[in-house]
């Protein structure tokens, strides 16, 4: 249909005119648009057709934020009483609660990363695992404050971010080191802390991240360090993964390779789960929470 | 007789005096012996209360055990005016074990609630709101001396009181009547039956083709989860662990087996024996408490750390009426001892725990629940969706914020 091509077409060039955005703040305001140039005549067929796009988003980009994302911003706008006679009056206040999320959302990585880094203490050596950007801002903030520390990133193959990460760090003048990903038990010992990013955090409190997590979160739960996760409220999704193959398909594999490859064991996984167990505390713009009280916030969110 | 009964239960006599005192106390009306507080008001006045059989476990000695073969009828007349028979009923179906399952227990009572309401009619000078309520007092006393009373059947009991005294005075008997009828019957629909459904849409999708799931004893709702499952084209194979006294593990195996799904049968002494090749454990629960602990038929926190020690994932199934505000980290401080003579076995013609009475030094445990603390369970569906162990007190500030 020529609107989800618009739609793909509006998507791919946030992404290209700022590479620094999250993926889900892209999508959003790509929905927002869609949102705006959408000709349907009830309020039925509006939300019927904004579900329609989350869908197509997801096939293009197969991250779990982006799902969860699209989810809230649909739930946020349609929170209002909706009881105005006229089409297009409600959906001008379903515009307006739109440009409303997406401010929020917009400010949530200046949030966490004013959070976080009061965690880092002078002198602290961090394990991070490749390349997020809320991670940076943390450690953005950490080094405007005047913190000395250093910073271990994982290669995390097979796209090779953690060398994009240890980039960007050095441009920051902190210093860095890039280890392989199956150095992870010899430096443990090392580190004071880990600090990851998440793609999506569950139900459960867990996280998903890229694949790699929850190896280092095991080692650093063996070590007794500290393991830390940074993420916006938007990537809340309402899954509850028991273990790695409760997963769905739809996100542990890129959308291409979805369509293209029938035999998905002969793919690598690009995320795994990381069970409430491993991890010690989640920051995120609704504060700063134990993974028991992820459940809660999501209570809050969908219900 | 009096003075022996009163030390009857410290006491342990020989068993033919024991018996001598329990014919002989038919014919005198007995007497409340030095029980729980709770008994004292207007309800002690015409419920009588059950003796306690047989020696009690020190640890345990906080908990009543009665003996199936002295259901409280036969000690006690009591006449229709006080207790209507339709609880009589379901008090005897309660202690013979005739009428066994949270959710069983909780419909009975509810039917015969609405029997109940069918029947009363309001005395004059007296408001229905409050006069019904008065009336229900000692029927509930009733029945929890024939069994104590569940969680469930707890939250059930809470919600009539309150629909009954929310009754508005000017409405008139037939009208209220009806109305309370509907309540029960929107309740038991709701919070029971279309939960039922909820719980089983969601655990369905946990399901794999290919699953080895295990499931102890016999719980409805567990049994429900898996033929709709099985109705669903999903393929998967169940194992069901049993343990004695109670063997209710063969009416799930029975269930289950007639439904067409592949099944294995084994004691609850071979469970790391067959953990390996379990993919996935679903249990039922008798109540949640508002800590994250599951309280369950006893055996099940046995299961849940084993299947934790083989990294299986674990699953309560569970519908939020059973969930209530108590606390408890043990399984001493609240549980039910059952009729201790049930562990008794005869095997090769030989009945060995025959004359247990007469041996000072034995006593015979027969406990009905335990708790599983949260860190065991790795997820609980409820009908307001799957949450971790942890969120219960959530669920009840919810529901306490609906009310």
């Amino acid at each position: 249909l020529d609107e989800h091509l618009c739609l793909v077409e509006y998507f791919r060039a946030q992404i290209r005119e700022d590479p620094d955005v999250a993926s889900a703040v892209a999508a959003i305001r790509s929905l927002l648009e869609f949102l705006k140039r959408d000709q349907s005549e009830t309020i039925l067929g509006l939300r019927e057709n904004m579900t329609k796009a989350i869908h197509r988003l997801e096939e293009t980009d197969s991250s779990v934020a982006v799902s969860s994302g699209g989810e809230l911003f649909l739930r946020f706008i349609s929170l209002t009483s909706l009881e105005h006679p006229d089409l297009s009056q409600c959906k001008n206040v379903m515009i307006e609660r739109g440009e409303l999320f997406l401010k929020k959302i917009s400010l949530s990585r200046g949030k966490v990363g004013k959070l976080c880094h009061t965690f880092i203490k002078d002198g602290a050596k961090i394990l991070t695992h490749s390349s997020s950007r809320v991670v940076l801002k943390v450690l953005e903030n950490a080094a405007a404050d005047n913190k000395r520390f250093t910073v271990y990133v994982t290669e995390s193959q097979p796209d090779s971010a953690g060398k994009h990460m240890a980039q960007k760090l050095g441009k920051l003048n902190i210093p860095v080191m890039v280890v392989l990903d199956a150095a992870v038990g010899y430096i443990m010992e090392k580190v004071d802390l880990v600090i990851v990013g998440a793609e999506g955090v569950v139900e459960s409190g867990g996280v998903i991240n890229k694949i790699g997590t929850y190896q280092m979160a095991v080692c650093s739960k063996a070590h007794n360090k500290p393991f830390y996760v940074v993420s916006e409220s938007f990537k809340f999704v309402r899954l509850y993964p028991l273990n790695q193959q409760d997963v769905p398909d739809r996100f542990k594999y890129k959308a291409d390779i979805l369509k293209t490859v029938k035999d998905l064991n002969q793919e690598h996984p690009m995320i795994d789960y990381t069970p409430p167990s491993l991890i010690t505390l989640l920051f995120t713009d609704l504060g700063v929470l134990t993974p028991s009280a992820v459940s809660d916030e999501l209570i809050k969110l969908y219900l | 007789k009096k003075q022996h009964k009163k030390n009857k239960k410290d006491d342990r006599g020989p068993p033919e005096k024991e018996k001598e005192k329990e014919k002989a106390s038919v014919l005198a009306p007995s007497k409340p012996a030095t029980q729980s507080p709770a008994h004292k008001g207007t309800a002690s006045k015409y419920v009588p209360l059950r003796s306690d059989y047989g020696y009690k476990v020190s640890l345990f000695s906080h908990l009543h055990q009665y003996s199936r073969k002295n259901p409280p009828t036969q000690q006690i007349s009591i006449p229709a005016t006080v207790i209507h028979p339709s609880i009589v009923r379901l008090g005897l179906q309660y202690s013979q074990g005739i009428i066994a399952g949270s959710n069983a227990r909780s419909v009975a009572l509810l039917h015969a609630f609405k029997q109940v309401i069918q029947d009363y009619s309001t005395p004059p000078n007296e408001e229905l709101s409050r006069d019904l309520v008065n009336k229900l007092s000692p029927y509930i006393s009733f029945l929890s001396q024939c069994r104590p009373l569940s969680a469930s059947m707890g939250n059930a009991i809470k919600y009539i009181k309150k629909e009954i005294s929310n009754i508005p005075s000017q409405c008139k008997e037939e009208e209220a009547k009806r109305r309370l009828q509907e309540c029960i019957d929107s309740y038991i629909n709701e919070k029971i039956i279309l939960a039922s459904e909820a719980i089983s849409k969601y655990a369905i999708e946990k399901i794999s083709d290919g699953d080895v799931i295990l499931v102890y004893g016999c719980s409805s709702l567990v049994n429900h989860i898996l033929c709709e499952a099985f109705e669903k084209q999903r393929k998967f194979r169940v194992i069901v662990v049993d343990s004695r006294p109670r063997l209710e593990g063969r009416e799930a195996l029975r269930r289950l087996v007639k439904k067409g799904i592949r099944c294995t049968y084994v004691l609850i002494s071979a469970l790391s024996y067959i953990l390996p090749e379990v993919s996935k454990v679903f249990l039922g629960a008798h109540a949640l408490l508002a800590n994250g602990y599951v309280m369950s038929r006893v055996g099940t926190s046995q299961i849940a750390l084993v299947a934790k020690a083989y990294n299986v994932p674990v699953l309560v199934c569970c519908e939020t009426y059973k969930f209530c505000e108590r606390v408890q980290t043990d399984s001493f401080e609240s549980n039910e001892l059952d009729d201790p003579d049930d562990l008794i076995v005869t095997r090769n013609g030989k009945t060995h725990l025959e004359n247990w009475q007469t041996v000072k030094s034995l006593g015979l445990l027969n406990l009905v629940y335990d708790v599983t603390p949260p860190d065991f369970v790795d997820l609980v569906i409820t009908d307001l969706g799957m949450i971790p162990c942890t969120s219960v007190p959530v669920v009840l500030r919810v529901k306490n914020v609906d009310q």
